[in-house]
């Protein structure tokens, strides 16, 4: 047995010795442990969830609205900006954009037999289907004929169909839009809740049937367009926006009458936030190991005086002052590192509860567990270090005469 | 063995200075066993303290085994504690929580011996304890827990062991076997030096150290007792009859 393994066991008799003060001294450590630990799956799991749905809608989108991207609250005054006309000219001339899906719509009342409902009708063309990652669930979607003859047909976002038809078969049946009768062609694949906005709450038809049939425009509501490549993102936005200027009238130092929204710098901003969240929550869990620490050195250095004879005996048959230094430190880190596995226990089994208790993901990540442990064994060390001193210090005679 | 030379040690006890030894000039020669009487307060505490290099004097010089050890630094002083001196103390000073062989190869560890539990063994055959090496030091009858310390004292087989008042807290007849295993010791050679109370303890020693007031009053050696001699040697070459399992047992039970 060496002088290691004697410290140890020594260390171990003694928190096991005293077990109650022990584990009270570890709980502080438990519990920051497994708050990081449990605080960061929570901001892991929101940060996925995010970025799937993110994910989910395409990061090689980019969203042409029309409006004044430095006045957002008085986008009203513009809405008209963007034309037919504008959509095909990127098409023609942008070679990166792969695929344009202009949109031109407004909510309106739909009826099917006594059910009705509001919803937002957008009229668009086929590849919207593609740029926006939806799916048919059943039926088929019209084409660049019915859109050209301003066909009568629709398809439904899965939550219309769930108002208007329930469950029932909607493929072939006839709905009435703003009085207008439509023939159901397809109903698409749900895509789910995507934060305040429901995408699957929508009934789409050609683009020149809701421009000249339903609502009388000739603007675009917006023009979806999916890069080739994510790595041409910027430099295709700037190809969209000088052609647009261009188009616009526009000279280049005036003020663009549409923004374009980057999908890919949506989901960057998006981490951002949910980053700076999961930090905010890791430095409350962190304050909380510091305190635990503190709790770590108050009964250090009650151990301390309560074993001053020990030392005392330790140093007259040869202890040197670091021997009795390290046995300490041994004991404070003990403490720590049994407080922090424990804590990485606790910490699974919390973020585990969330998960099952409310609607929340929670990812416990590695790199959180490594980290909260080893800011456990270091609040060891670091707090241990000062009783531990105190100790190494002890004048033997002085440490004998105590009781 | 050891030198001392106009040992001086001053405490200072707020604007007081208490002059606890005031020149003491003492040498002791290898394997001398030597009592050191006094009254309280007459310093005999802080010369033990000084000699055992647990303290360093105010000023002097100190010679333990031709190594000057005044100037030494705490840990230097440490280390001379390990290798050349065994502590017995009044009230034992065992770790509580520890094996009687635990306890023993105490020093062992800090010497950085390597196979501690062998030596410690042995030490405790030495005292005659070997069948409670694994006893808690609460388990053990005072004698027994004294011969746990002095088998500590002994384990890294030091040139001089330092006993202060090691009888003080036994009934007359367990002080008597332990002066036994200090008699022992004497013979194979080791410096014993001893601090206590009693005549009859100080009559086992070969000379005595009479201390008073910082000073050192008398320094006498005589003959031992005429019954120690041709005795005590059949006893302790046979020291498995002082130390017997029996007669450890009805030690218990008493």
């Amino acid at each position: 047995m060496n002088l290691f393994a004697q410290l140890f066991r020594v260390a171990f008799n003694s928190v096991a010795h005293h077990k109650l003060r022990s584990s009270l001294t570890m709980l502080g450590i438990i519990i920051g442990v497994s708050a990081v630990i449990t605080m960061v799956s929570i901001g892991e799991g929101a940060r996925r969830q995010v970025s799937e749905r993110i994910q989910g809608m395409g990061t090689n989108l980019l969203v042409i609205r029309p409006g004044f991207s430095r006045r957002r609250h008085v986008r009203s005054a513009s809405v008209n900006t963007l034309t037919a006309a504008d959509a095909l000219a990127i098409e023609r001339e942008i070679s990166d954009a792969a695929l344009v899906a202009p949109e031109a719509g407004k909510s309106a009342q739909v009826k099917y037999l006594s059910q009705n409902t509001n919803t937002t009708v957008l009229g668009v063309t086929p590849p919207y289907l593609e740029v926006n990652n939806f799916e048919l669930s059943e039926g088929s979607f019209f084409t660049d004929a019915d859109v050209k003859s301003r066909s009568k047909t629709a398809v439904l976002g899965a939550t219309a169909y769930k108002e208007l038809f329930d469950s029932g078969t909607a493929v072939g049946e006839t709905i009435r839009i703003k009085g207008v009768n439509f023939k159901v062609l397809g109903v698409l694949t749900a895509k789910g809740q995507q934060g305040f906005r429901d995408p699957d709450d929508m009934i789409l038809v050609p683009l020149s049937t809701a421009q000249k049939r339903l609502f009388g425009v000739d603007y675009l509501r917006a023009i979806n367009v999916s890069v080739v490549s994510e790595s041409k993102m910027e430099s295709t936005q700037a190809e969209i926006e000088a052609l647009l200027m261009r188009r616009h009238r526009l000279s280049p130092g005036q003020e663009p009458d549409f923004n374009i929204r980057n999908q890919k710098e949506l989901l960057t901003t998006m981490n951002e936030v949910s980053d700076t969240f999961t930090n905010l929550l890791a430095a409350v869990a962190v304050v909380s190991m510091l305190v635990g620490g503190i709790g770590i050195m108050n009964i250090m250095l009650v151990s301390v005086t309560e074993r001053t004879r020990e030392i005392g005996i330790r140093k007259a048959v040869g202890a040197r002052g670091r021997d009795v230094l390290f046995q300490f430190l041994v004991e404070a880190m003990l403490l720590s590192v049994i407080g922090g596995l424990v804590g990485i226990g606790a910490g699974f089994a919390a973020s585990r509860a969330v998960a099952a208790g409310t609607t929340w993901q929670t990812a416990v990540s590695p790199a959180s567990v490594v980290f909260a442990f080893a800011i456990a064994a270091l609040t060891g060390v670091f707090f241990g270090l000062f009783p531990a001193m105190k100790a190494s210090r002890l004048d033997p005679v002085e440490a004998l005469r105590q009781e | 063995m050891i030198h001392l030379e106009s040992i001086t040690k001053t405490y200072c006890m707020g604007e007081h200075k208490v002059h606890a030894l005031r020149g003491l000039d003492i040498h002791i020669a290898a394997g001398e066993m030597v009592a050191v009487m006094g009254p309280s307060g007459s310093g005999k505490s802080t010369l033990m303290n000084i000699l055992g290099c647990l303290d360093r004097p105010s000023s002097g010089k100190y010679l333990l085994d031709g190594e000057d050890v005044a100037a030494l630094s705490a840990d230097g002083l440490a280390s001379i504690r390990n290798r050349k001196l065994g502590f017995v103390f009044q009230s034992f000073n065992l770790l509580q929580l520890d094996s009687a062989l635990d306890n023993v190869a105490l020093p062992l560890l800090y010497a950085g011996v390597s196979d501690p539990h062998k030596k410690a063994k042995e030490a405790l055959r030495r005292v005659g304890l070997e069948d409670r090496a694994h006893h808690k030091p609460s388990e053990l009858s005072g004698g027994q827990r004294q011969r746990v310390a002095i088998a500590r004292a002994l384990v890294t087989n030091p040139p001089v062991i330092l006993a202060d008042e090691p009888t003080g807290n036994l009934d007359s007849k367990t002080g008597e076997e332990i002066l036994k295993i200090f008699t022992k010791l004497h013979r194979e050679g080791t410096t014993v030096l001893m601090v206590t109370h009693e005549h009859e303890v100080a009559e086992h020693c070969r000379r005595l150290l009479m201390i008073r007031d910082g000073v050192l009053e008398k320094d006498e050696r005589f003959e031992p007792r005429a019954a120690d001699d041709g005795q005590i040697d059949i006893q302790v070459e046979s020291a498995g009859t002082v130390c017997a399992p029996d007669k450890e047992k009805a030690e218990v039970m008493s």
